[in-house]
């Protein structure tokens, strides 16, 4: 009896600890930090640099400075893809709505990026499916903003957002008449 | 200055060994919150070895507290993401299915579970506005084709919506801007599916049928 009594109490003490752990593990998980390997090589050389030989990166996720559609040129974010919405995709943020670009094998040569949309694109072009092929992603699909490689211990580093120099937007609509910046 | 703090911790004779090690953990810390952090554990190491028996009750009582917002947040916020949520509608796209200032009840399994189908009402986030939601009819999945000429259009015209996207209309038609101006929906932005109109109470109940007999009927 004194078993059965002992037994009962650590079920119940495992479900008390499951309904516990499981809903907090699952809002941190939306809401502010997510971890993910990295597959493929359409981010190369910044993540995944020697592909899978030694093994993919593992990054960190911030779903908090997402949470309001906020990010910034140059930032590396994770995106649903449009093509499959089980998916996510890994790509940098080359330009923001207003920017006018010259794209790289999408159909127009240049490009207004529209309202409420950004342009992603991989940094080994070529290898890589992003906004060149499907076009302007909807802000509402990203995911979180890759902050920091956690995995392999010899990557570890924090990510600095940068846009390579001959990818900048030629033109933003929005910005002042004396400010605008023309880049060939 | 950490350093400062730092005899000051350990000539301090009531401090007990959890303080100390604290304060030294908080001099790790970054520039901004270094003062602060070491100010804050000393303060409730003292507090707590003179204060005595009230405060660290106090101080677990307030520490339950919290305990159990985090514990009923994070359920309540798996019950809104995964279950189903209350949506407040407002415009004139869905009638006369749903009017303005109707609350309706939309379920989240469907989306996750990518259950969606032809003929449902959906809350989606705007493709323009990710902060705004609209409530739309899905017309047609991927790979069907959508007539998207008027009806009094001499030639249709005709488009195929692209994989992983969905054609999204509202049942009023004159009055509505849906796929029709900006072009299939990514289904990754689709929210949930309403199932239930919860007010006005004359009205409770699920929802009717596609009134303007848009539906695709079978993918070509």
């Amino acid at each position: 009896m004194a078993q059965a009594g002992a037994g009962r109490r650590y079920v119940r003490a495992f479900v008390s600890g499951f309904f516990v752990a499981v809903p907090v593990t699952v809002t941190v998980l939306d809401r502010f930090a997510y971890v993910a390997r990295v597959e493929g090589a359409s981010m190369q050389p910044s993540l995944n640099p020697e592909g899978n030989v030694t093994g993919s990166d593992v990054v960190l996720l911030n779903r908090w400075s997402v949470r309001n559609y906020q990010v910034r040129r140059g930032d590396i974010v994770s995106v649903l893809s449009p093509k499959n919405p089980q998916q996510k995709i890994i790509k940098r943020v080359i330009a923001l709505e207003g920017d006018f670009i010259k794209t790289l094998g999408y159909k127009n040569r240049y490009l207004k990026v529209p309202d409420g949309h950004f342009w992603i694109e991989g940094d080994h072009h070529g290898h890589s499916l992003d906004s060149n092929s499907f076009g302007p992603v909807s802000l509402g699909l990203v995911h979180g903003r890759a902050s920091h490689i956690i995995w392999p211990p010899n990557r570890w580093q924090r990510i600095e957002p940068s846009i390579p120099p001959e990818r900048m937007p030629l033109l933003n609509w929005h910005a002042d008449a004396t400010e605008d910046e023309e880049k060939d | 200055m950490s350093t400062i703090w730092l005899f000051f911790v350990f000539f301090l004779r009531k401090l007990s060994g959890l303080g100390a090690s604290a304060s030294w953990l908080c001099s790790r810390l970054p520039g901004r919150f270094r003062s602060v952090a070491i100010t804050v554990c000393l303060v409730v190491t003292w507090e707590v070895s003179i204060g005595g028996d009230m405060f660290r009750r106090v101080l677990g009582k307030t520490l339950g507290f919290l305990g159990y917002t985090v514990q009923y947040g994070c359920i309540a916020h798996c019950a809104f993401e995964y279950i189903g949520e209350f949506v407040a509608c407002s415009g004139p796209s869905m009638e006369p299915t749903i009017t303005s200032h109707d609350v309706v009840f939309s379920e989240r399994l469907s989306r996750h579970l990518c259950r969606i189908e032809k003929g449902d009402i959906v809350i989606a986030k705007s493709p323009f506005d990710p902060h705004m939601n609209i409530c739309k009819r899905v017309i047609g999945l991927e790979g069907d084709k959508i007539c998207t000429s008027g009806p009094s259009d001499v030639f249709k015209t005709h488009q195929y919506v692209p994989k992983g996207h969905v054609w999204l209309e509202g049942d009023n038609l004159r009055n509505s801007t849906d796929s029709r101006s900006y072009g299939p929906v990514p289904y990754a932005l689709i929210r949930g599916r309403v199932c239930l109109k919860l007010w006005p109470p004359h009205n409770f109940g699920a929802l009717n049928q596609s009134p303007t007999g848009r539906i695709v009927k079978r993918s070509d």
